[in-house]
């Protein structure tokens, strides 16, 4: 069997670099959102209000949490800890999914009062209002498929734990799958003063 | 190279104490944003999220631990982001 050096450095920077995109994806939204402020203050102060402090906060809550267990699963696979890593792991996945299912009532009530993409209300209503909506989707639906993304690359992850595939000496694309779900928990940062707090 | 980065593995009790600093300051933010501070509401509530993210890549990313290039590749990408930022903004408020 031929015997192969993994470049756990090079694996690093990679995932890094691939990072700083997506940090630049964000930011062009977040760019757009400000620029949008600056140009209809009065109604994203009106669309602001109408989103759920609690939702917004419980997620806050919740994604920091999911990032608290993915670190520790870094520390756990290190210390050679199996059981717990898989457990840290599990608790991380389960938060992804308390975070969409917090995130699918939140739409589902905006749906209920006619607030979609191209809904007649938002048709009918001021400019500003229906392109603060627009972002407000865009911005977390595009946040909500990284959830998605993190939470499959997750599993993949633990079932690798699992048939010790990734074991104390070899573990580098758990510590990357980590570093794209902290990631995820970055932009949220953002997003959640920026939409719920500020306006 | 990896010879001279000996694993460092971050305890339990630390990443728990970053944890709960975010929580507090999730808190702040909320609560700084409650009270009418006009305009200074945005800087705070954006100068709270900017401590969390630096707590957030610090520990939880171990940036912290990490070889020198990557704080300093992360530099250039933070200031790319903020030439974008502060170009459109030049172009927004004297246009």
């Amino acid at each position: 069997m031929s015997h192969l050096e993994k470049d756990s450095f090079g694996a690093k920077l990679g995932m890094w670099l691939f990072l700083f995109t997506e940090m630049l994806l964000f930011g062009g939204v977040f760019i757009l959102y400000s620029v949008y402020l600056t140009r209809y203050p009065k109604e994203f102060g009106l669309g602001g209000h109408q989103l759920d402090l609690v939702y917004g906060a419980t997620n806050t809550v919740v994604l920091l949490t999911s990032s608290l267990f993915a670190a520790m699963s870094v520390t756990a696979i290190k210390s050679g800890a199996k059981k717990l890593t898989l457990g840290l792991l599990s608790g991380t996945v389960g938060c992804a999914f308390i975070f969409l299912g917090i995130k699918y009532l939140e739409w589902s009530a905006k749906f209920h009062h006619g607030i979609y993409p191209n809904s007649p209300k938002l048709i009918a209503g001021p400019p500003g209002e229906s392109i603060f909506f627009g972002l407000y989707y865009l911005t977390t639906g595009l946040h909500g498929i990284h959830v998605i993304v993190g939470a499959v690359l997750m599993t993949w992850t633990a079932v690798m734990v699992q048939k010790e595939r990734l074991n104390a000496n070899d573990n580098v694309t758990l510590e990357n799958v980590t570093l794209y779900w902290h990631l995820v928990d970055l932009v949220w940062i953002f997003i959640f003063p920026l939409y719920y707090l500020i306006l | 190279m990896t010879e001279e980065h000996a694993e460092h593995i971050l305890s339990y009790g630390k990443l728990t104490t970053v944890w709960v600093a975010l929580l507090v300051l999730t808190a702040a933010t909320i609560m700084v944003t409650r009270v009418e501070l006009g305009v200074w509401k945005v800087w705070a509530a954006l100068a709270i999220a900017s401590v969390k993210s630096g707590l957030v890549i610090a520990f939880f990313m171990h940036m912290k631990y990490e070889p020198r290039l990557f704080r300093i590749i992360l530099f250039v990408a933070l200031f790319t982001l903020a030439s974008f930022i502060g170009g459109t903004f030049f172009d927004v408020l004297y246009r």
